[in-house]
């Protein structure tokens, strides 16, 4: 255990306290207090940088349930220290800009302390060397996240939001469970650098791709991948610093931290190589095809978000092709570069958009873009800021957006021209999804700035009119932004720092090649195609209203929700239905279920085992022992065929007397004794009962015979004769009873042995037995005398 | 004899299980009855029938027929009876709060029967 590991507990750790402290907190807000948190982790994980950078890992193992191969070893090599960086960077900043955002009228310790878990379980999981142990962290997040959509809980649509989220999540993390304890299993260990080496192991297993498809459905489904993205419009609700941290820049892509954390294993598979790269390009285009027809800001951002992700995605799986072909593929580095480059540029621009929207919805209180526009006067700071990010967001120079987004491109090109991608003649599909995506990219980048602030200013519209946000509320995107003009400036500051350790991480193993990211590298096909999109990119933007309406034709029963939303009926409906086909409520259902059980269960077994049989010695049969018989048989089809109940008492007193007369015969006086007073006393019972029925019932009358009943009565039966018939031929061993009777006077001083079995060899079934009669006795006691009707108040009138 | 026993205990139980199916409540009861009845036969007859004398030490004698088989009858006829009791009294509550001994009727269903 080092610091590392108690470090990773701060935040969840220093909730707590928050809220411990919470009632002597009255004038500052709560925020300022939960900032220093990811500020201090900030600058402690930057402290990593000279290691990484100098090729080296941080490595802490802690043995936690060793037993289950279940350890908290942490370990920070590039790729992890990327992400933590992102998660307190960006934290920092979203907390920064929370306290602006949200008034103290809110209940502002349950945020934090939300954001604060979150925060634990997003460093866990690219912290986390152990696959158990990232699972741990993994719905953690989604727990969190959770809980953090449905902070407003009184909004209908954020608890639908927050359910829907957290069920596509966790049915993906389950998944992903699924696969890792595969992978697990597999290779000996959850350790994933010790997996690693392995995978030539792994490779030679032929049902891999399970683990393949499980895993990657967890991946997927985190990261908001086609068709699992749609949870993350619906995510929306929450309050805009979640948006900003959680569903654009960290936890959507833990699934990608995941993909390229399990590259070295698994790229070998072509299964995980078009998976990722065409999913990711399926996402990519049909989000941001779907991101131009949003009304919400906030809708265009959670699509734009989406789409992003898909295209990160892509660009993981072409790595992975690369990997497959050597170290030293082309394609592998630049795809490489450009996932990890684009994934540290969507964090800013992305960051820095939500929190404008956020602004512009806390300054005008609405987030419509047929109600917004000419935003542009009243606030030009925000205008500048969302202008810079949104450009970059659509791919324009100077900003990071346009040198990512330009390696992508070029990525694209090279998979095309790739020898082995076995695509042949469609590898032109490539760079045709990818540029139709990134025009839809470029439209809506441009509309989300022209119709936010461009235009005129409708103050009928708008339910406030807007100044400029305070600078509370700007300090966060204002450096956001700076760092999208700063990375578009000097790329290189990151290449080195922190690209080149990931791509290492990602390859696990160091290559000598440094990372150089220029803005202009000639001209060649990613250049020209960039103008393309820029100019198709304009005059279907310039044409927007002109083919705007071609979204309505895209019906309802299309769309993905629809189906979600079926889906989640139909289950509930099936299940009801299955339920109530057999939960009749009736108790004589329930009863010919266990009856129907029991006898097909001796059906089914008598019918497996092959049976021996001997009978062994038997009593022989006198005339009195039939007479007795006959008068059970007779009195009890009497019961059965009795018009009156008083008949049926008496006949079952009759079969009583009768099992008292059979025990004199069998020997057994204490039996038989026993059995004639009690039956005495039930048969009374059974009296006043009677006595005290309705007078004029229906069931007085005969009953009619029950074919169904008499069915399961009878095979019943014919079980229970079965049973005594079988055991009757296969005693196995002797009885114990020699030892009672041989020591019944020496031990127990008596002479009756049953009486002696009873009360010394046996004598806790009747201390237990005398118990049961106590409880009922009481138990009568009380049912009779103690009459509260439903209000507990004392009810005299019985009807 | 234990054959004889086996078929007439397995005649119980069905009997019982018939009856149990009905829905009268005392009708149930009844079959309770004649459940416990056909199984305290059923353990008697495993013990084995009519070998040996009644089990109680006597000079001279060697054979004596199973004790305990009617030790264990003796604490489940008490048994049984407790329950039979209690129920029986259940019964008598449900009657008089209630004014039906009709399982479905109890359940708020037109009954038909």
């Amino acid at each position: 255990m080092t610091f590392l590991h108690i470090a990773i507990f701060i935040p969840i750790i220093w909730a707590i306290i928050v809220k411990s402290l919470e009632r002597f907190i009255h004038r500052l807000h709560i925020g300022w207090y939960v900032l220093p948190v990811p500020v201090f982790l900030f600058i402690y994980f930057l402290t990593y940088i000279p290691i990484i950078k100098g090729g080296d890992v941080h490595y802490s193992a802690m043995h936690l349930m060793h037993h289950f191969m279940m350890d908290f070893n942490l370990y920070i090599d590039g790729l992890s220290l990327l992400f933590a960086l992102l998660i307190t960077g960006i934290g920092s900043l979203v907390v920064l800009y929370s306290i602006g955002y949200l008034s103290q009228k809110e209940q502002l310790s349950h945020f934090y302390i939300y954001l604060l878990m979150f925060m634990t379980a997003m460093l866990g999981v690219v912290l986390s060397d152990n696959l158990l142990m990232l699972y741990l962290f993994w719905e953690l997040t989604s727990i969190s996240s959770f809980l953090l959509i449905s902070f407003w809980n009184n909004r209908a649509r954020s608890l639908y939001g927050a359910h829907k989220s957290m069920i596509i999540t966790v049915f993906g993390g389950v998944m992903m469970l699924g696969g890792f304890i595969i992978i697990g299993n597999i290779a000996g260990t959850f350790n994933i650098h010790e997996i690693i080496p392995q995978f030539e192991l792994i490779q030679s297993t032929p049902s891999i791709w399970i683990a393949i498809i499980l895993i990657l459905l967890g991946a997927f489904t985190k990261s908001a991948q086609f068709p699992f993205y749609i949870w993350l419009p619906d995510a929306m609700e929450a309050p805009t610093p979640v948006s900003a941290y959680l569903h654009s820049a960290t936890m959507v892509k833990a699934g990608i931290y995941l993909v390229a954390r399990l590259t070295p294993i698994f790229s070998f598979h072509d299964l995980w190589i078009y998976s990722v790269s065409f999913v990711g390009l399926i996402t990519l285009v049909w989000a941001s095809f779907n991101a131009v027809k949003q009304d919400d800001l906030k809708g265009v951002l959670a699509f734009s978000t989406v789409s992003q992700l898909g295209m990160i995605m892509s660009m993981l799986g072409l790595a992975a092709f690369g990997y497959n072909h050597g170290y030293n593929d082309a394609v592998f580095q630049v795809a490489t570069v450009g996932a990890i480059f684009h994934l540290i540029n969507h964090a800013t621009f992305k960051g820095s958009l939500f929190m404008i929207v956020g602004i512009v919805d806390h300054e005008t209180h609405t987030r419509s873009l047929k109600k917004l526009g000419g935003l542009m006067t009243l606030m030009p700071i925000t205008t500048g800021i969302a202008t810079v990010t949104a450009l970059s967001m659509a791919g324009v120079p100077p900003f990071n957006g346009f040198l990512s987004k330009e390696m992508f491109i070029n990525v694209m090109y090279m998979a095309m021209d790739a020898p082995n991608n076995g695509f042949n003649n469609f590898g032109i599909i490539f760079p045709i999804l990818a540029i139709i995506g990134s025009i839809f990219t470029f439209i809506y980048s441009i509309m989300f700035v022209i119709k936010t602030f461009g235009g005129k200013l409708n103050k009928d519209d708008i339910p406030q009119v807007p100044h400029e946000a305070p600078w509370l509320m700007l300090t966060s995107p204002l450096i956001l932004a700076v760092l999208v003009v700063f990375f578009g400036l000097f790329p290189n500051v990151l290449s080195e720092t922190i690209i080149e350790p990931a791509r290492n991480a990602m390859l696990h193993q160091s290559i000598e090649e440094h990372v150089h990211i220029s803005m202009f590298h000639g001209v060649n096909k990613a250049l020209i195609s960039t103008i393309v999109i820029f100019i198709i990119g304009s005059i279907l933007f310039y044409f927007l209203k002109s083919w705007i309406h071609l979204y309505d034709k895209h019906p309802e029963k299309l769309t993905l929700n629809y189906y979600y939303d079926r889906l989640l009926d139909f289950s509930s409906l099936i299940a009801r239905k299955i339920t109530q086909s057999y939960m009749t409520g009736f108790t004589r259902t329930y009863l010919v279920y266990l009856f129907s059980f029991l006898s097909g269960l001796t059906l089914f077994a008598l019918v497996m085992k092959d049976i021996q049989y001997s009978l062994p010695k038997l009593g022989q049969i006198t005339i009195v022992e039939i007479t007795i018989t006959l008068i059970i048989v007779i009195s009890t089809t009497m019961i059965i065929i009795a018009k009156s109940r008083l008949f049926s008492i008496i006949m079952l007193s009759c079969v009583g007397y009768s099992m008292a007369l059979f025990f004199v015969f069998f020997r057994a006086p204490d039996l038989a004794l026993t059995q004639l007073a009690i039956e005495t006393i039930t048969t009374a019972l059974f009296l006043i009962c009677f006595y005290h029925l309705p007078k004029l019932s229906r069931h007085e009358e005969q009953r009619r015979f029950k074919i169904g009943n008499f069915i399961v009565a009878i095979s019943v039966g014919l079980s229970v004769i079965a049973i005594g018939l079988l055991s009757l031929g296969n005693k196995t061993f002797d009885s114990i009873s020699q030892y009672y009777i041989d020591n019944v006077y020496k031990l127990g001083a008596g002479e009756n042995m049953v009486n002696v079995i009873l009360v010394d060899f046996r004598g806790f079934d009747t201390l237990f037995e005398t118990v049961v009669l106590a409880i009922t006795g009481i138990g009568i006691y009380i049912l009779v005398k103690l009459r509260l009707s439903k209000g507990g108040r004392r009810n005299e009138k019985t009807r | 004899m234990e054959i004889l026993t086996i078929f007439l205990s397995g005649f119980l139980v069905a009997a019982a299980v018939y009856l149990m199916l009905s829905k009268s409540l005392i009708r149930i009861i009844i079959g309770t009855g004649l459940l416990s009845h056909g199984v305290h036969l059923m353990l008697l007859t495993m013990g084995g029938l009519k070998h040996g004398r009644v089990p109680v030490l006597t000079e001279g004698v060697k054979d004596y027929s199973d004790p305990l088989p009617q030790a264990l009858i003796l604490t489940a006829i008490v048994i049984s009876f407790a329950v039979t009791a209690y129920f029986l009294v259940i019964a008598f509550r449900s009657y008089k709060e209630l004014g039906t001994d009709n399982l479905e009727a109890m359940k708020g269903v037109h009954f038909d029967d």
